[in-house]
């Protein structure tokens, strides 16, 4: 009855399959990379015709036709769910359309795989990047061009040097991926595309991780890239950046076309046909802030890139302060070090007049801390598990067996107060962005001192945008103060109390956000104006 | 959901039946009949009540070690060390009746003491897996791996040192004990409904506790994303190391039954690589508790069936393990491409 060792073996593939396969997945790409060699940068035209894709009853691509000539750089306008990703998946070889017809320079195309798309000349940039976090960035950025067994890393860093030196983007091509922000890694994205020579470019709400110069850079960029005959299709559902780069806009609703513009845009037309009405900012509310939740002293931080030295922060209950600078200056150190999930080298944490220096981000939620993330479906929820399995999660256990009556209840009463478009059956994967957001803002408890959120709106559109600030605001009514990060200035500006600049981990005092502009914000991130900042808070 | 459930159901088919035909083709190269192969399978492991009741000896341990594993693969964990976990559950059990077994307490006490001995002993030896993974960054399959030679040679030294049987040492194992500390059997049998009971309780156990309680979801949520399930305040690590535990505790009272129902002593393979096929049990059954106890027991019914095979075939017993194995390979093979055609879809 003994177990003969041939299963053991059998078993042992099977486990390390997973393994393997990515490898294997490596090795393929290295080479399919032998069948095309130089890319050419000949023009070329998109031409998408009736094109139709449903997921179960939704119908996310309806009768789609869209024909954009070379060297356009054609936004594509919508909200969370009017069918921008699924129309540039099709494009991309990700998914099939149901029915249609891809056409590039006129010849009808089948697009079958991502690679596919890459060969054929279409790039995509993802709005959650696509890449191998545990590789060095040069490796990443040599994956699907690397010229054999044996891949050119020299020619390649050159290559990459260059090319970030372009953007200015300071990219370590010795550095891990995993390592990097998010905002980074959509950087390292960018470039690759740009190295693998793509003909047509699509970008998905690409200026949602970078900051303001950065942006600028880009643009400038796309456009030259554009003028050079690049074909750009730049999905968005933000009007400023459209305004500023496109040079024709379609807007999708419900997954349909539903209209087409060229300059000068109407922004007003835009939003409602957008929204299929129109849509105002909340007015601004002034804080009346109450006692000091959180007491960061003296606190000095650091991770293998980044050093804070001596910052010092008051945060007080029901206020708002917004945390801005450009990827990577500091802020997310700050967040997570407030949140307990990074422990300081030196300087004092302290919740509600409790000292929780050095301990664990446990012991900061018992004080009513709460961390939301920035990658959602990475740090945040949990794939596989449903809303109501989420919000069981999240509450206090009481005995030992779950109540699944009222825990479908209370997925019931969260999913309608918050406005998710799901079911309390619904896993969180199969949520949209916005969705999966509000899923997030769902979670949290009451009642709470403070939150802490990195980028809370990346991503999503206007109306989600005003419904998670209204939600975030009845918090701060309710007495809970609020540290977000946001990449997007007029976030900041808008919904903050005091701002905390950070530049390569400095960080400046609190400034009033009424009292303070864009442009004068935009130059400090950049690190310009800081000698002018009275008594800055803390410096390299 | 009913359509997906009855293409799920087609694919398990096509590869049982793949797994079949790729069985049948080993026995054809190895100019076995086929046919006649597969039917004393099935005589041989449902053919009367003897066999059935060896099917079920052989089955008690298998589904033990397949409850304990349903609870580290729900926790995202692959305890490959539940072999060293059961030897170890089983060194225990001895080691407890050893040095009861001249005392004067009462022999049902003694069984009593024994079987949580073994349960103590699989959870400590898979806590040891829980702790390296933990605090040493090490691996559980390579950690698990590791100590499943360690607990061999534990096994193997006590066998032929400290206890070995007075005058020579011996692969058979060590000196049996007394009648009186055997777990009671059904008379004329090696079956014993204590064991049986005990396995079928465990299954049922976990199956609910994986189902309805808090721990099974927050256990859930540390397999699926620990990273999140921190944020929401489960703590991950103590969750990996109960689950550990109590796959250990499973373990080791498997390794307790073999020693107080099936073997009487310690013997050098005393897991009989129950763990590895318990491995493939709950691979089969996609780590789902329902489906565990009667997969469990068609595994157990090939082992039992093969069993005749080199008497009346002339051939080896081991084809069952061939078909064992290629059943696990062909079921995941078909879960892939059933993944594969859901993204085209």
């Amino acid at each position: 009855m003994t177990i003969p060792p041939h299963t053991f073996l059998l078993y042992h593939i099977g486990c390390r399959l997973s393994v393997v396969s990515h490898f294997v997945i490596h090795l393929i790409i290295i080479f399919l990379s032998f069948s095309h060699s130089l890319p050419s940068h000949s023009p070329m035209n998109v031409d998408l015709r009736h094109i139709h894709k449903t997921f179960g009853k939704v119908h996310a691509n309806d009768d789609i036709s869209l024909d954009i000539p070379a060297g356009t750089i054609q936004g594509i306008l919508g909200e969370n769910g009017a069918g921008k990703s699924t129309l540039m998946k099709v494009l991309s070889g990700f998914i099939y359309a149901d029915a249609g017809e891809i056409r590039l320079d006129g010849r009808a195309t089948t697009i079958h795989s991502p690679a596919d798309a890459i060969r054929q000349g279409i790039g995509m940039l993802h709005q959650d990047p696509l890449d191998f976090p545990p590789m060095k960035i040069l490796d990443n950025f040599l994956l699907g061009r690397a010229g054999g067994l044996f891949p050119d890393r020299k020619t390649a860093r050159r290559d990459f040097l260059a090319l970030a030196a372009q953007f200015d983007f300071s990219l370590d091509p010795e550095a891990y991926v995993d390592r990097l922000t998010v905002g980074e890694r959509q950087q390292l994205e960018i470039l690759r595309l740009l190295w693998l020579g793509a003909r047509a470019l699509i970008l998905d709400e690409p200026t949602t991780g970078i900051s303001l110069p950065q942006k600028e850079k880009l643009f400038a960029t796309l456009k030259k890239l554009a003028a050079q005959g690049m074909t750009i299709l730049f999905v968005s559902h933000k009007l400023e950046d459209v305004e500023a780069l496109c040079g024709r806009v379609s807007v999708l609703r419900q997954g349909k076309l539903v209209e087409m513009m060229t300059p000068p845009f109407d922004a007003g037309r835009l939003v409602e046909s957008m929204f299929g009405k129109q849509v105002t900012l909340a007015a601004r509310t002034p804080a009346r802030p109450g006692l000091v939740t959180l007491r960061a002293q003296n606190l000095s931080l650091e991770d293998s890139r980044l050093q804070i030295h001596q910052a010092n922060l008051d945060v007080r209950a029901g206020e708002v302060i917004g945390l801005a600078g450009m990827e990577g200056s500091g802020q997310t150190l700050f967040l997570r070090a407030c949140a307990g999930l990074l422990h300081p080298v030196a300087g004092k944490t302290l919740v509600g007049g409790r000292d929780l220096t050095g301990q664990a981000h446990h012991a900061f939620k018992k004080q009513g801390v709460a961390y939301l993330p920035a990658s959602r479906m990475e740090e945040g929820l949990i794939p596989g598990l449903t809303l109501t399995d989420h919000f069981v999660l999240a509450e206090k256990m009481r005995g030992v067996f779950i109540n699944r009556e009222a825990a479908l209840g209370l997925a019931r009463q969260r999913i309608s107060a918050f406005n998710i478009k799901g079911t309390p059956a619904s896993t969180v994967e199969s949520l949209s962005g916005g969705n999966q957001q509000r899923a997030l803002l769902a979670l949290l408890q009451t009642p709470l001192n403070l939150i802490l959120l990195e980028h809370p709106t990346r991503g999503l559109d206007i109306e989600s945008t005003l419904y998670i600030w209204a939600k975030l605001k009845e918090r701060c009514a309710q007495g809970s103060a609020i540290l977000f990060i946001s990449a997007d200035l007029d976030e900041i500006l808008q919904y903050s109390d005091r701002v905390l600049v950070f530049f390569a981990g400095r960080v400046s005092p609190p400034l009033d956000a009424a009292q303070t502009s864009v442009t004068q914000l935009g130059q400090l991130i950049g690190g310009k104006g800081w000698e002018t900042l009275a008594g800055e808070a803390a410096h390299a | 959901m009913r359509n997906s459930r009855w293409t799920n159901l087609i694919f398990q088919l096509i590869a049982v039946i793949l797994a079949l035909g790729f069985t049948t083709l080993v026995m054809l190269i190895a100019k076995a009949p086929p046919l006649d192969a597969f039917k004393n399978i099935i005589i041989g492991s449902i053919g009367s009540w003897t066999k059935i009741s060896d099917v079920l000896i052989s089955w008690t341990p298998l589904l033990l070690a397949t409850t304990g594993l349903l609870i580290t693969f729900t926790a995202g964990l692959w305890n490959i060390g539940i072999e060293g976990q059961m030897m170890i559950g089983a060194v225990f059990s001895t080691w407890v009746l050893r040095l009861l077994q001249e005392s004067t307490l009462p022999p049902a006490l003694i069984l009593g003491l024994a079987i949580l001995g073994g349960m103590l002993g699989g959870a400590l030896w898979a806590l040891l897996t829980g702790v390296l993974k933990t605090f040493g960054g090490v691996n559980e399959i390579f950690g698990g791996l590791g100590l499943n030679f360690v607990a061999t040679s534990i096994n193997l030294w006590l066998i032929f040192g400290p206890w070995k049987r007075p005058g020579v040492a011996s692969m058979s194992g060590t000196i049996p004990f007394p009648e009186t500390l055997w777990l009671p059997t059904l008379p004329g049998s090696r079956l014993s409904l204590w064991a049986l009971g005990l396995a079928l309780i465990s299954i049922v156990l976990v199956y609910f506790l994986l189902r309805g309680t808090y721990f099974g979801l927050r256990l859930k949520a540390v397999g699926k994303n620990a990273k999140a399930a921190y944020l929401l305040g489960v703590p991950t690590w103590q969750y990996s190391l109960a689950a550990f535990a109590l796959c250990g505790i499973f373990a080791g009272l498997a390794g307790a039954m073999q020693v107080l129902v099936v073997y009487h002593r310690l013997i050098p393979s005393i897991s009989s690589g129950y763990g590895y096929l318990g491995l493939m049990v709950a691979m089969l059954v996609n780590y789902q508790a329902l489906w565990a106890a009667p997969v469990a027991f068609f595994f157990a019914a090939l082992n039992i069936g093969s069993i005749q095979l080199p008497v009346v075939l002339k051939l080896d017993s081991t084809l069952s393990g061939v078909l064992q194995g290629t059943l696990v390979l062909f079921v995941l093979l078909m879960q892939g491409a059933r993944q594969k055609l859901g993204i085209r879809n």
